[in-house]
């Protein structure tokens, strides 16, 4: 089966709707088919990957502890929106350090999120064979 | 509504509420499958359910695989190896015994 | 009156539309998406006078849930559900602004 390039655009803040873990879980799934994979994060999607997450007052899972779990899936692009971040008042330090551990540089630790501009956004959309948004 | 050892579990035989979930259930489980649980099972499904914990999910056979590999060597890292210990796939039935839901993906 | 509003001030108007018919009595409870706007951004002013009034309240469970505790805009009042009960009662009618 040729590889193919899949994106997939989350643009909705979680637990509100159930658009972020419906992404999450065709993710995980599709992942058994190793292609080539990413994610983008645009809009209320960055709150998906926010850090200090705790759902215990709402009775729902937790699901942010699951992106971390994406590098185990050899998922290990992740591209949040700048421009979207900063409309939030976001910054790269109030998102989750996800890591992959790269196969072949020694299963070293290496980041798996990188904030880029819309207009690069633009660019890496162009280059996907299929964009998938939630 | 069928149950073990008065833990409620679904038409497939996984625990409906996870908390529910202890040794003698796995044990029971594996009992009723023909599985007598070595030291070995225990890593595996010790493995899972830490996996669980930390990241909400059960995970696909492949990750599975590449971490027993690597937590407990080469030679346990591989499908025919796990396959041995849980015959009716470690995904499933290795999740069933750790009490957890059925990995995600797993059909 | 109470209005409650649920969705995120970026994806909808459904705040801006609240407060164009809120009356000088009138509270408002973010819950559930809506709380998105009670973070400190670049919409934080829409709600800055009616928060200073003491007037903007936002549901606790759904601003953890969110990991925004610590972005909260000033003056946003944080409320549990007992607290969501006690507004329904003190403010009678209820306007969901769905």
């Amino acid at each position: 089966m040729a590889t193919k390039k899949f994106m997939y655009l989350n643009r909705k803040a979680p637990y509100g709707t159930v658009y972020a873990l419906e992404s999450l879980e065709v993710v995980l799934i599709a992942a058994a088919f190793e292609q080539d994979v990413s994610l983008a994060f645009i809009d209320d999607g960055v709150y998906q990957i926010v850090k200090d997450q705790n759902t215990d007052g709402i009775g729902m899972k937790n699901f942010s502890k699951t992106y971390h779990a994406l590098g185990d899936y050899d998922i290990n692009q992740l591209f949040v929106s700048a421009e979207s971040l900063k409309e939030r008042g976001l910054s790269a330090d109030d998102l989750m350090p996800l890591v992959y551990e790269d196969e072949d540089d020694d299963w070293a630790e290496k980041p798996s999120v990188k904030i880029v501009s819309n207009a690069e956004l633009k660019e890496l959309m162009s280059e996907q064979d299929v964009c998938l948004s939630f | 509504m069928a149950d073990i050892l008065g833990a409620e579990v679904d038409e497939e035989g996984f625990l409906v509420n996870l908390g529910d979930w202890n040794k003698e259930i796995a044990v029971e489980m594996a009992k009723s499958d023909d599985i007598d649980l070595s030291e070995e099972h225990w890593d595996v499904i010790n493995f899972l359910r830490n996996y669980f914990e930390e990241y909400q999910i059960a995970p696909a056979v492949r990750v599975l695989t590449k971490a027993i590999g690597k937590q407990f060597g080469k030679e346990k890292g591989n499908s025919k190896y796990l396959y041995s210990l849980f015959p009716y796939g470690p995904g499933k039935q290795g999740c069933r015994f750790a009490g957890l839901p059925k990995p995600t993906g797993c059909i | 009156m109470l209005h409650t509003v649920n969705k995120s001030v970026f994806e909808r108007n459904s705040l801006q539309s609240c407060l164009n018919t809120i009356d000088d009595s009138s509270v408002i409870l973010l819950i559930e998406d809506g709380v998105i706007s009670a973070a400190k951004h670049t919409k934080s002013a829409l709600l800055a006078d009616l928060a200073a009034a003491g007037r903007v309240f936002a549901l606790q469970g759904d601003v953890e849930a969110r990991g925004i505790s610590s972005k909260l805009a000033d003056n946003i009042k944080l409320v549990d559900y007992e607290g969501f009960v006690d507004l329904v009662v003190e403010h009678g009618t209820a306007v969901s602004w769905v």
